[in-house]
């Protein structure tokens, strides 16, 4: 057992190297590690933005290479002007950080209030091009914003019209399991697809409901609601519409669409 | 291995379970048990911290000042904790982000810091390091028995492999939601153990 009585100056000393030994071993581990860490969330990014374009299964058993070979093929990702909706030939994609982007006061700026209390918007943005070919096939938005406990994180895929919904995928969030959790079920983020985001008049407009909605050919703006998470689908509704608004990625899209008739 | 080693190894298994006996580390045991595999991984994870921190604090046990002793504990196993979650981040990326916080809560896990003040401070590393494991794995199969329970009767799977056909899928298992929160845990954890003593009457606190 330590004895009670050591000098000041031991006790000191030894706190100190204690400290010195103990920060050495923790940041030899966190910098040999870094290089394989952030190549982990390299690749989750890509699989997660392959997940919400329909061209991976979510719990598919692809390898780090297939993933990295599919997403270098098929996707062109793009960095935005959000307000102007102008494509930013000047920032590199791969080192643009969006999620930073949008805490640092210097890159974002304050967003309105909206009902997905989202605080505050990036003045860039991540767009991911899904190409067939030369031409886009599909068009994926990063979104968040407020469920019911926590912020939900995912993609919106849309095809090349900007409105017909390809895909949507949560990849991150803290919901009850089993009820606002199913945000995650690969069964609910199918009946997304085919319904419109927009309508007619390119207001946004599609919505999650209580209960079952129809066809989406019948009823294309309305998604069935999960039981018993009224409000982390409404979370969804809002997070969605926002980021397809032009306080999102609206200009961007309305931008796009008008390139493609030109061309 | 001699009696007094075993006791340390085995102890915790029923005897002086952390969880059942001890009630230590309920937190975790509620949070990550809703699958077995981050399950399994939380376990892992634990017995290495509470090892490595029960041997660490034993062989400067003879030269910490009584003083700073209990801070000197928390910064070994902060950085042990620390170690864990950057291995974890870099090699099961998938299993880190499902844990997401507790790995970095085993630093607060009452099962590791009591251990070093309880036996690490007055046993010699082999045996401390035995007692890490044995308190560990005490954990660990109060989790894994949780989790079995937690994912098979909860979601129909194991492993993340389905096992029952769910209702939803057109099989026959209609998955009881109730397993999936957490309080569900608790239910587990209270039968556990009222078996265990019913097991062992010896746990049976005196009226």
């Amino acid at each position: 057992m330590s004895k009670a009585n050591y000098s000041t100056k031991y006790t000191i000393g030894f706190a100190a190297a204690v400290c010195i030994v103990c920060s050495i071993l923790v940041s030899t581990s966190a910098v040999t590690l870094r290089d394989r860490q952030e190549a982990n969330k390299k690749l989750d990014r890509q699989k997660n933005v392959l997940v919400a374009t329909g061209l991976i299964e979510p719990e598919g058993d692809l390898s780090r290479k297939q993933i990295t070979d599919l997403y270098e093929e098929k996707i062109r990702p793009l960095v935005v002007d959000m307000k102007t909706g102008e494509v930013k030939e000047d920032i590199d994609p791969a080192q643009f950080d969006q999620r930073f982007a949008m805490k640092n006061e210097a890159t974002s700026r304050r967003a309105p209030e909206n009902p997905a209390k989202v605080q505050r918007v990036p003045n860039h943005g991540l767009v991911y091009q899904v190409m067939d070919g030369d031409g886009v096939k599909m068009i994926v938005l990063p979104v968040q914003g407020m469920g019911l406990w926590s912020t939900l994180y995912g993609y919106l895929a849309l095809e090349a019209d900007t409105t017909t919904i390809a895909g949507i995928a949560f990849y991150e969030h803290g919901e009850t399991p089993g009820l606002g959790g199913e945000i995650e079920s690969p069964g609910w983020q199918a009946k997304w697809i085919g319904r419109k985001a927009f309508d007619e008049d390119w207001e946004p407009r599609i919505r999650v409901i209580k209960g079952e909605a129809g066809e989406p050919d019948e009823d294309p703006y309305q998604v069935d609601g999960l039981t018993g998470a009224t409000l982390t689908a409404n979370g969804v509704t809002e997070l969605v519409r926002f980021w397809i608004s032009d306080e999102g990625y609206g200009r961007y899209l309305a931008k796009f669409r008008e390139q493609e008739r030109g061309s | 291995m001699n009696r007094k080693s075993r006791e340390a190894l085995l102890d915790p298994f029923f005897n002086n379970n952390p969880i059942a006996a001890q009630v230590l580390g309920i937190c975790s045991a509620l949070a990550v048990t809703t699958q077995m595999i981050p399950s399994v991984v939380m376990c892992a994870a634990l017995i290495a911290v509470t090892a490595l921190s029960n041997v660490s604090v034993s062989m400067i046990r003879n030269y910490v000042p009584a003083s700073i002793r209990i801070i000197v504990q928390l910064t070994i196993i902060a950085s042990l904790v620390i170690i864990t979650d950057q291995i974890l981040k870099a090699f099961l990326f998938d299993v880190s982000k499902q844990l997401s916080v507790f790995v970095g809560l085993i630093i607060t896990n009452c099962i590791v810091m009591g251990r070093a003040e309880a036996f690490a401070m007055q046993n010699g590393p082999w045996r401390s390091f035995l007692d890490g494991i044995g308190n560990g794995a005490g954990y660990s199969l109060v989790l894994i028995v949780v989790g079995f329970f937690r994912e098979l009767l909860g979601a129909g799977r194991l492993f993340g492999v389905q096992v029952f056909e769910l209702a939803g899928e057109g099989g026959w298992y209609v998955p009881n939601g109730l397993l999936v929160l957490a309080p569900s845990a608790f239910f587990i954890i209270g039968l556990f153990i009222w078996g265990l003593r019913a097991w062992k009457p010896l746990l049976v606190e005196e009226d």
